[in-house]
This record gives structure tokens, sequence and C-alpha cells, in this order.
């Protein structure tokens, strides 16, 4: 068992440690940041100041070393365009992502887990094809075209919901809230739809194929050979067995949902992480751009990380089979 | 707190209801911006919307009025003791925000701040040579040479409270080189009428009255809610379901959409903002080759080929106004005999080439941004093609700002397009030393195609010391000329400029710079 | 045959749920029928848009401001060609629909074929070689995977973008976007192909051959394919939808394909900005356009991947 933590430990240093050199490969191809800082009246000896300040003159792995140790204490420089801390800056923006997220996924289960039981109790009827249809259409349209068309339909012409922003927030002192207000509550409806269609889409599909095959195991067959009610065993015997993977997958699928709040933010002006990246990208505001990319692999790491050897303390079958 | 209340009923009586924004406070601007400002430190770097915006919060020695004219703000009143100085006398009992009292040590604090070194927005006082405290409402500026503009330059000199700069070790200005925040990037302590309650860059930036401010409000709001809405469909959704109430930069093809929603008001006119094309002009083009806009003639068929009427009409919805000359007409220096659109005209165009040698065109790169001007993207796109079919190959690159700017600066576009304003100035003398002039020190910064006319250089400077103003705006008139002769920039139009504004505004002043100034707004 | 067909063992828990999920019936086959009909469509009218468009939209001498904007034929206003209507350059919508489909299918099955060729390369070497070689592929493959699809693509694409000079921009934006988006997901192909080559390898005829000094390099290739193409050919099924949503996503945030030549998401963003203007047939037509062919793909993935999946024939 230690002996795969620490496996599984490394792995995840391991991971880190290599998106970090992508992110600092990245900072350093896209350029001289030195022409962005200075302005254009800047002569050769303050640009040649400015470089040994900054450690550009040094080996490029030492550069890189200097890179990792800094990020590793959260210090990822400053924002080229907006001059703050871009960890500061990012953390600003963290609550409204991850708001985001977890509203879309509290969606997705809600939506999701019903729908992929009704899909496999009533594989036949034609309201279960029917949702089977939907689901498809809901992995295929972008999202980006779905945001529009909420927002045409939900605030434009229906006047439901606002268009765009988090609404009011609360500030609890380490986390800023939009659940608490009411505008908060109404802004974060639309972005969450947007963002949860896949992940519906995915509970669904993962719920129904885990129903069938409970209901195909012996228990099941047992239990209906002994009369027991369809309901419970539907819902108390199969349901039951198939909660763990749909837990696993949506905490493992956090860390996409993140990432993937980007577009979302962008259509919804949704002041969270993935805005500020976006813009981050069209003003190559690199700070922002490797920070972000460390922070959102970091999630993503930690989060499978933890769903391994939660997988492992409950199935030691597991703890051998990891390649 | 009452407020409150009669929101949360209104939105829990149904789903229905409309939406919590058309309940805000009475005396609250919600204002949908096409972009956020960069920093609160208006030093920080040289961008005039920043400068706008933190206009509210800080003020300077002199301040535009309503019609644009320059009239006294911290000072009082001025004078030239001699003909490089000038004195200014200091307004009494202004405070800052924080409540220190104003001075002329903070005068200077401010001017030190701003022409240091290291400093972005240097450029924009270029005369200033240093400044000498006399007594605590009395300061001495000394100049390295007469010059007319330094009022109009000194509008946008926003002042400092100098205890505050030094108690937060920020006397200097912000070094992003530096790897440190500066205090004033996100902290102000202005003496304007409006105070900062909070930030969040990107999201938002909120607002509040100075009810101690010096100058009697000829406005009343309370509250200024400022959101940043990048995208242009979503700024105008939020505008028709009254989640903001005023954007001033309302997309031009959605204007007959917004003129038909009953609670806003579009309010229009020409920007100041003349937007144009710059043509390369060193010997080999970007790819490699002669480059063929050396040739006079060929500059020439550009322009005839480019039917801006057409591009009036079609994608800037009638709105703009096509430009023979560099310079709106309201500018100093204008002459309406040089404003006369070149007209369309392909055939000729196309002789022109071949007169010039290039009867098959020839290709060049075109290098637009999406974001800087009305419906760029658009009129790039109709200017390529209409080029092409005199023959021309012009390889289109559209891309942001950020990504452009080091492009058109480094000389890697071949033909370019800029809009100059002559902002804060407000004089031609603004483009003819920042874009017309040969690259040569603090001139022709922006002279992207390193062009040189020594004659219009000449011109420049003497407008730059000449103090008798009909003398002075001759010669900028001349210097217009030649570069209306010479097509060293193709003028397009002055774009429209268009803002939208919620009914329940009974005061909404618009400016011809594109500037909200919002302590002239009544609701 | 079967019994070579758990790849599940070798990939992430993710795939397992894919693969082992038997979530479309063979009812559906008749809705496969017709996607594949309407995806046939699409592949045909986009390859043979020089052939049926009115018009060129990426020649620049082409398009005609004075018809810009006007609306399609069956509203008042509309004029022939332009049967949906036209933009706000005069470019004909229909066209720029059936050009820009045939961009987004190329990259999509550029970035496809890219992958697949790196995956399965990859894949047999780590699968044949092992040791070290197999350790720091694999690995490469763990941190491409730790980093979502959307950021690794906006991010190359973004920066590849700038490194472009301007003589191959044009060509380039393409390749660039199709090595972004193949990035990622040649992981998987490998996954599967060097599972199946670790197996293979420890079967008797390679032991023997290598006993007797002739690598069995070409007859383990020979067996090894065949076992993984039906776990191959449904992920890349399912991948070209991935990789066409992909491509719209990064034009419609603006760093995938430009306005001058435009894919559909391009079409999508520019015709965003028209959304209140009245004109929205410049917005919708290409949205419609590019639904339905993920769609259609990808009901063609789903069905493929049941007929495939043994445990339900």
């Amino acid at each position: 068992m230690l002996a795969f933590i620490i496996k599984r430990l490394s792995n995840a240093v391991f991971v880190m440690i290599s998106v970090t050199f992508l992110a600092f490969v990245i900072f350093s191809a896209v350029g001289d940041p030195v022409d962005q800082m200075l302005n254009e009246q800047a002569t050769q000896q303050q640009r040649d100041d400015l470089r040994e300040k900054l450690g550009l003159d040094k080996p490029f792995l030492m550069q890189f070393g200097t890179f990792v140790v800094r990020a590793a204490q959260g210090d990822f420089g400053i924002s080229f365009r907006n001059q703050r801390d871009v960890l500061d800056m990012i953390s600003e923006r963290f609550p409204a992502t991850f708001e985001l997220v977890l509203v879309a996924t509290f969606i997705s289960l809600v939506v999701g887990v019903p729908m992929g039981v009704i899909t496999a109790i009533k594989r036949k009827s034609w309201y279960a094809e029917a949702m089977q249809f939907t689901s498809i259409i809901g992995i295929s349209l972008p999202s980006f075209v779905v945001g529009i068309g909420l927002i045409l339909v939900f605030s434009v012409w229906l006047g439901w919901f606002p268009s765009f922003g988090r609404g009011d927030t609360v500030d609890l002192g380490w986390w800023t809230t939009g659940l608490l207000t009411r505008s908060g509550q109404m802004s974060i409806v639309l972005p969450a739809l947007s963002l949860s269609l896949f992940q519906v889409t995915l509970v669904m599909r993962l719920v129904r194929a885990e129903m069938l095959e409970v209901l195909r195991s012996d228990f099941i067959k047992f239990a209906r050979a002994r009369g027991v009610p369809a309901r419970s065993i539907h819902f108390r015997h199969a349901l039951r067995n198939c909660l763990m993977p749909v837990v696993t997958m949506t905490a493992m699928q956090i860390g996409g949902l993140i990432a993937f709040a980007l577009v979302t933010e962008t259509v919804f002006q949704w002041p969270g992480m993935g805005l500020l990246f976006i813009q981050a990208v069209t003003f190559v505001d690199v700070p922002i751009m490797a920070a972000y990319l460390c922070i959102v692999a970091l999630i993503f790491v930690v989060l499978n990380t933890i769903v391994d050897m939660a997988y492992a303390v409950i199935d030691p079958r597991l703890r051998g089979a990891d390649k | 707190m009452e407020m409150l209340k009669t929101l949360r009923h209104g939105v829990i009586g149904g789903v229905t209801a409309t939406l919590l924004a058309t309940a805000a406070h009475a005396e609250t601007v919600r204002w949908g911006a096409p972009r956020d400002i960069v920093s609160l430190d208006p030093y920080s770097y040289g961008d005039s919307y920043t400068i706008n915006f933190l206009n509210h919060v800080y003020e300077g020695l002199v301040r535009y009025n309503r019609d644009l004219e320059i009239e006294p703000a911290l000072a009082t009143s001025w004078e030239l003791v001699s003909p490089t100085t000038w004195r200014f006398t200091l307004r009494e009992g202004v405070k800052f925000h924080d409540g220190a009292d104003f001075t002329a040590e903070d005068v200077l604090a401010s001017l030190l701040r701003v022409s240091d070194e290291a400093s972005p927005l240097k450029g924009n006082l270029p005369a200033y040579k240093s400044a000498t405290v006399v007594d605590d409402y009395t300061i001495d500026v000394e100049l390295n040479g007469a010059y007319p503009l330094l009022l109009n330059d000194l509008t946008n000199i926003h002042i400092f409270d100098k205890g505050w700069l030094v108690a937060n070790n920020a006397e200097k200005p912000t070094d992003v080189s530096a790897g440190v925040e500066g205090y004033a990037t996100f902290n102000t302590n202005g003496t304007g009428p409006f105070m900062l309650e909070s930030r969040t860059p990107e999201a938002q930036t909120i607002l509040t009255v100075n009810e101690a401010w010096w100058d009697e409000p000829s406005h009343n709001l309370t509250r200024i809610e400022f959101q940043p809405i990048s995208s242009a469909a979503t700024r105008v959704a939020a505008l028709l379901s009254g989640e903001v109430d005023f954007v001033d930069s309302a997309p031009v093809q959605d204007l007959p959409r917004l003129e038909q929603a009953d609670n806003l008001e579009i309010l229009e006119r020409a920007d100041l903002r003349t937007v144009m094309l710059g043509f390369n002009r060193r010997d080999e083009l970007v790819a490699g080759g002669t480059n063929p806009m050396n040739d006079l003639k060929v500059r020439q068929a550009m322009q005839m080929a480019v039917d801006m009427e057409l591009i009036r009409d079609k994608v800037m919805r009638g709105k703009s106004r096509n430009a023979g000359t560099l310079v709106a007409p309201s500018i100093p220096g204008y002459s309406a005999e040089l404003d006369q659109p070149v007209a369309y005209d392909p055939e000729k165009a196309k002789a022109l080439l071949v007169e010039a040698g290039y009867p098959d065109g020839f290709e060049f790169d075109f290098v637009c941004t999406n974001e800087s001007y009305v419906n760029e993207e658009q009129f790039c796109q109709a200017i390529a093609s209409m080029w092409s079919r005199v023959g021309l190959s012009p390889k289109l690159d559209i891309g942001p700002t950020a990504k452009q700017t080091p492009k058109r600066a480094n000389g890697k576009a071949d033909v370019y397009t800029l809009g100059w304003a002559t902002l804060p100035m407000l004089d031609t003398y603004s483009i003819l030393v920042q874009v017309l002039h040969s690259k040569d020190g603090n001139s022709g910064v922006f002279n992207w195609g390193d062009w040189s006319y020594p004659e219009l250089d000449k011109l420049t400077q003497s407008a730059a010391v000449e103090l008798d103003r009909d003398t002075r705006l001759q010669m900028e008139t001349d210097a217009l000329k030649i570069a209306r002769d010479e097509v060293i920039m193709m003028p397009l139009h002055q774009q429209p400029m268009a803002w939208a504004v919620s009914k329940e505004f009974s005061d909404f002043p618009q400016f011809p710079d594109n500037k909200p100034r919002m302590w002239y707004v009544t609701k | 045959m079967s019994s070579n067909l758990e790849p599940a063992k070798v990939q992430t828990r993710m795939q397992r749920f894919w693969d082992s999920d038997v979530w479309w019936s063979f009812k559906s086959h008749k809705s496969a029928v017709g996607a594949a009909i309407v995806l046939a469509l699409v592949i045909i009218t986009a390859f043979l848009a020089p052939v049926l468009s009115p018009q060129n939209p990426y020649d620049l001498a082409a398009l005609e401001l004075w018809n810009a904007e006007l609306p399609p034929i069956w509203i008042e206003g509309g004029q022939m060609p332009f049967l949906l209507g036209t933009d706000v350059q005069g470019r004909d919508i229909l066209s720029g629909i059936l050009y820009g489909t045939r961009i987004s299918i190329i990259i999509g099955i550029a970035s496809v074929a890219v992958s697949l060729f790196v995956g399965i390369g990859l894949g047999l070497i780590a699968g044949y070689y092992g040791g070290w070689i197999d350790n720091v592929l694999m690995r490469i493959g763990d941190v491409l995977l730790s980093i979502p699809t959307v950021l690794v693509a906006i991010l190359v694409s973004s920066v590849v973008q700038q490194f472009l000079p301007p003589a191959f921009r044009e060509a380039g934006l393409a390749a660039v976007l199709v090595f972004a988006i193949a990035m990622y997901s040649w992981v998987q192909y490998a996954r599967v192909v060097r599972a199946q080559t670790m197996v293979e390898r420890r079967k008797e005829y390679v032991m023997a051959s290598r006993l007797v000094g002739t690598p069995a390099r070409r007859m383990m290739f020979n067996h090894i394919l065949p076992n993984t193409l039906t776990p191959i050919f449904v992920a890349a099924t399912l991948n070209f939808g991935l990789a066409i949503l992909i491509e719209a996503t990064l034009s419609f945030l603006g760093v995938g394909m430009p306005p001058n030549q435009p894919s559909l998401g391009t079409l999508i963003r520019v015709g965003n900005q028209y959304l209140f203007s009245g004109s929205w047939w410049i917005v919708l037509f290409p949205s419609i356009q590019l639904c339905i062919l993920v769609v259609a793909v990808n009901m063609l993935g789903d069905w493929l991947r049941d007929a495939l999946n043994p445990k339900l024939r």
C-alpha cells in the first residue's frame, strides 16, 4: 500500500514538473518579455539591465530551475499588462470558476443520474430512446453555440436571467461567493447550464451503462427470483452499486470542467480564471498563461491522485494493477 | 436597504420578474465597457482609455469643460513668467480622498513621477524640464523651450498626494521589470469627484461619489459600476435586457435594433479619431524584394482603388465620415480645402500601376487588428478585396493589438491601420510630431513605415516653438498638405462613435473625443 | 479474438467506462444509417465546394461589397445566387459554409491521421522495446493527458502562430491547428497499441524467431494491428468529432482560422457580431451545419462502438 502511494505521488510530482517545464518553454518561446515591458524609447542599456535583472542572461536550465523554485512557492511573477501579482489575480478569480463548476456538476448529477436510471430500466420505451438521442446531441453541440442560444432566448427574448457577469458577490474574506445573493444566483443559471450539458450526458451514459451491468449480474437475478419488488431492486441495489463510478468520474471531471469553463466564461463574460486566461492569450500576457496552465494541471493531478488512492483503499486489487 | 428588500420581493414574485438589474439604485451608472482599464495607476501605462476613467478619481491642474475648452481645475490661474516658465496658482481648500490637503508639493511630486525615466507617460509631457515650489499654493514649471500646448498636456497629468506616495513607497512609477507590484496599481487617492470603492480586474470597478469634492457637482450620481464586457454581442444583450445602462461603444450594426428598444437612447457623432493606412517605406518589403510603395504612383493607385463610399454605406452603416486629410474638422490645423476624399477610380489605379511598372500588381502584408477601431476587421477585408480587384495581392493579417503592434512598430508590416485623434493635445501638432515626422528621438515614435520628408520635419519643428497661434496653425496645415500630396498616409474616415444610454438619464453629454465624463451626468 | 479486445486493462478508467458501456442498443442502427447518409452528404458537398459554390469565398476579388448582408433567398430582398444570404463582406453564406466545412473536415481528418500515425508508431516502439523508451513515452503521454485538451490546443496554437513567417501564414495556420489537436489524442492510440504489442511480444513465435536471430517485427505488426483495429477505429471516429469541435472552439475564441479563411467556428464567431443586427442568417446557418456535422459523426461513432463491441453481439 505504501509503495503504491509513493508511486502515485512521485508520478504526480513528475507530471507537475513536466507541466511546469512546458509552461516555462512557452514562457521563453513567446519571446523576450523585455520588449513588452519597456516602452519604445528604451535604450539598449536599459534593455540589457532589465535582461540581467530578470536573469534572462543565465543559461536555460538555470532559468528553468529558478522558475520551478519560484512557481513552487506560488510566485509566477507580475502580469505584464495589469502589473499585478499573477497568483493574486488568479486566486481572486478562482472562486468564480469554482462555483460555476460546482453548480454545473450539481446540475449534471441531478439531471444525469435519473436520466441514466430511466434509460437503463426502460430501455425500450420511446422516452428512453428520445433521451438517448438527446444525449448524443448533448455531447455534440459546441458549448459556445449553446451559450449564445441560451443568452438569446433567456436573456434577450424572455428576460429571465442575466446575460453576463456574476451579479452581486459577498466577500467572506478568503472567498467571494455569488451564491448568497439573488442576483448572483440568477447569474449563475445560464453559464452553469451551458457548462453542464456535456457533463449531463456523460453522467447519464455512465449511470446507464453501470445500471445495465448490475442488472445483468447474478445477485440482481437472484433478487428478482426471490420476488423483491422492481422498485427496490432498481434503486436500493442497482443504483447504489453504480454510484461509486459516478462519484469517481465526477471528481475526475472537475479538473476538465475547470479548464473547459474558459469557453463558457468567454461567452457569458463570467469573471473567472478562464476569462482571465483568454484575455491573457489575447494580450500575450505570458506570466498569466503560464500560471494558469500550472494551476489547472495541479488541480487535475491532485484530483486524479486522490481518486486513484481512494480507489486503492476501497479496492485493493487495483494496487498491483497499476501498470 | 429598503431598496434591497423591494428588490428581493420583486424577484421572488416570479421567474418572469424583470431582472434585478433594472431595479438598481437610481443614481447608479452601470457602465458596460468594451474593455477594462489596465491599472489604477494613471502613470503606469500610456493608455488614454485608462487615463480617462481614472480622471473620475484623479484630476489635473486644468481640465476640459463641457465644450472641450480648457478651464481651471486644481490650478485656478496661470501666467507666463518667462517664455519657458509657467507659474500656476493652485486652488486652496482641496482635499484628497484620504483627507490630506492639496498643496504645491503634491504637484511637484506628481510631475517628478510622471517625468521619471521609467514612466511610460513621459512622452505625454514632452516639454517639461523642471518645477519649483514657490509657496504652498504656487508652483513654477520650467520647460525646455517655448511650448504652446502645455495646458493641453496638463489636462491628462493627474495629481497624486505626495504624503500618500511617500508613505506607500510609490514616488516612482510602477516598474514592471522590478517584479514588484506598485501600491498605486491597486489603490487610489485623488481629489476627483469619485472615489474608488473596489476593483476586480477584468470584472468590475466600483466608484462612489466624493461628497467632499471641491467643485459644485453638476451630476447627481452616487455610484459608478464599471464592467468590461469585451464581447460586443454580450454587451448588446446586456443593454437590451437592462443589465447595464450605458455602453460607450455600441456596435454600429446593432444601432437600429438598439434604437427600437423603449428604454434606450442612442447618442451618435463622428469621432475625432481619423483612421488611416500607413505604408512601409523601407527599401524592401517584409517578405523581401524591392518595395514598390516607395513610388508615389503606387501609393496613389492604392488610394484610388479603395471605394470609401461603399465602405461607409455597407461596413460602417453610413455612420462614418470619409476623410481627405489626416485630422478631423474640429482639430486646430485642419483645413477644409485639404479634406476632399480622393475619388474612387479603379481604372486610373490600374493605369497608375502599369505606369509604375507593376501591371500585375505585387504581394504585400496588410496588418490589421481586430479590436482597435470600429469594424476594423470588416473594413480591412473590404479594402483587401478592393485592392485585389485592381490586381494587387494583399496578404491580410488580422490579430489582437498586442500581437500586431510589435509587427507594426518593428517594420514587419507593409500596410497597416492607425487611428489618431490627436488626444490629449487636440491639435494637429500631435500627429505631425508623433506620426509624420522622421524617426528621431522622441519624434516619429509612430512613424512605423520609416519615411522621411525633411520639409515636413522642418514645418513641424517650427510649429513646436511658434507662439503665434495663426502662424503655427498655418505651418501645421502646410505640413498636412505635404502628407496629402505625397500620400504619406492614406486617410480613410472619422469613425462613428455611438453610445447607448438608458432613458433614465436626463443629461448625458457625449464628447467628440469619445470619453465619457460622468461628472456631467444626471439621472 | 474477442479476448484480445480488452484494452481496458491498460487504459484509464475513463476509457474503460467508454469501452465497457453498452448504452446504444441495436435499435439505433436506423439512426446510424441516417447519420451515415447525412455525414456522407456533408462531406461530399464540402469537397465539391469549388463546383457547387456560386462563389469562391477565399478569393478576395470575388467579394463584392454591394452584395453585403443580403437575406436568404426566401426572404424579401434575397437574391440569386445567394441561397442562404450573404455576410457583411458580400460573402455568400452557403459558399462560406461549404468551404468552411471543408476546412473543418480536413483539419479533423488530418489531426486524426497525424495522431494515429504518431500514436501507433510510438505505441509499437514503446511496446516492443520496453524499458526506458517505454517509460519515457508513456510518461509523456501521462503528462499530456493531465492537461485538458482545450488548454493544450489554445496554448500551442496561439504560441506557434506567433512564429509563422508571413509567407507560411495561410497554409501554416491550419497545420498548427492540426498539430495542436493531434498533440493530445495520439496517447490513446499509443496505449492500446503498446498493450497489444506487449502481449504479442511474449508469444512463442516471437520468442522462437528471436532465438533464431530473425526479428519478428513484421510478423508482430501483422498480428497486432488487426487486434487493435476495433478500439482504434472507434476512438478515431469519436476523436474526429472531437477534433472538429475543438477546431471550432479555437476559431470561435479567435486563436484558430482567420476571418479571410473561415472555418465553421470562424464563421460563427464573425456572425455572432451580427446577432442583434437583424442579420441572423450569418450566424445561424454555420451553427446548424456545425451541429449537424458533429452529431452525425458522434452518432456513427457510438453505433460503431456498440456494433464492434463483442459483449453486445
